[in-house]
């Protein structure tokens, strides 16, 4: 019997949409307010969803502790109360929602957690999230 | 394929207990949960429907008749109940979210023809959810 199993974590961040290739012009038509200059922030809500049989002597697919603390010493400690922009993970890329998914899946699947990494899903806002799988359709 | 989603409360309490090991085992892997004095949570369940959209109705279920299904077979039984002492799947299980997700999945599955349960999602709190396909 396979379960998947969905943690939610909160974490806050502050950001600016800029991609340093482009002119100052395109810059502000694409990114709109998300570029004004000084930067804004976001309360993201992130869930990370595992994957995998029920242990029949637990009844659990797995030690939530175990994820928790690999989520916040990998995840959270790294962006919480941070300016993405200024960390090396968006050195090199526009620190938007897709990437910043992208980025904590990776993060992630390169762990040893307790059971398998199925998705990962970012909240920016209540009216906006992003879902990624490793590239995979998400199961739903 | 329309996917139509109903979502009902229950209130409930259970602990975790594995008879078979000791009371220090039983703490080490459940922590808190392990109390044997219980504690609850205010569960929240979404049955996700699959089918086709009737002609006649426009309907894929008829609401009301998820609803009575929903209350019959998890509801009545389930809402303001003691889990462990009181619902026979876990005199055996141990109440985790993903066993009760599980459980809900073989008490419905089988009532809402012509549609298909797809999925079964319980959340225990809104931090916590478990997803159950029939797989």
């Amino acid at each position: 019997m396979k379960v998947y199993l969905t943690r939610r974590y909160l974490f806050s961040a502050s950001h600016r949409l800029h991609n340093p290739a482009l002119s100052e012009a395109a810059n502000r038509e694409i990114y709109g307010k998300c570029n004004h200059p000084h930067g804004h922030g976001h309360n993201y809500f992130l869930e990370v969803t595992l994957s995998g049989p029920i242990a029949p002597e637990t009844g659990m697919l797995c030690d939530l502790g175990v994820l928790d603390s690999a989520v916040h010493r990998e995840i959270l400690d790294r962006f919480d109360h941070q300016n993405l922009n200024r960390l090396e993970d968006f050195s090199m890329q526009v620190p938007t929602t897709e990437n910043l998914a992208m980025r904590v899946g990776k993060i992630l699947s390169q762990l040893p957690l307790p059971a398998h990494l199925e998705s990962v899903r970012i909240e920016e806002t209540a009216n906006n999230s992003i879902e990624y799988a490793g590239g995979q359709p998400p199961r739903r | 394929m329309i996917y139509l989603t109903r979502k009902a409360e229950f209130s409930a309490s259970h602990y975790y207990h594995n008879p078979e090991w000791t009371p220090e085992e039983n703490l080490r892997v459940f922590g808190k949960c392990s109390n044997l004095n219980g504690h609850g949570h205010n569960y929240t369940l979404e049955v996700t429907v699959a089918g086709q959209v009737d002609d006649n109705t426009g309907f894929v279920i008829d609401l009301k008749l998820l609803k009575d299904i929903l209350n019959r077979q998890v509801l009545d039984d389930f809402d303001h109940r003691n889990l462990n002492r009181e619902v026979p799947e876990f005199a055996s299980r141990v109440p985790t979210t993903e066993n009760l997700a599980v459980a809900i999945w073989q008490r419905l599955h089988s009532q809402l023809h012509p549609a298909r349960l797809h999925r079964v999602r319980l959340y225990e709190q809104p931090d916590l959810f478990v997803d159950y396909y029939g797989e």
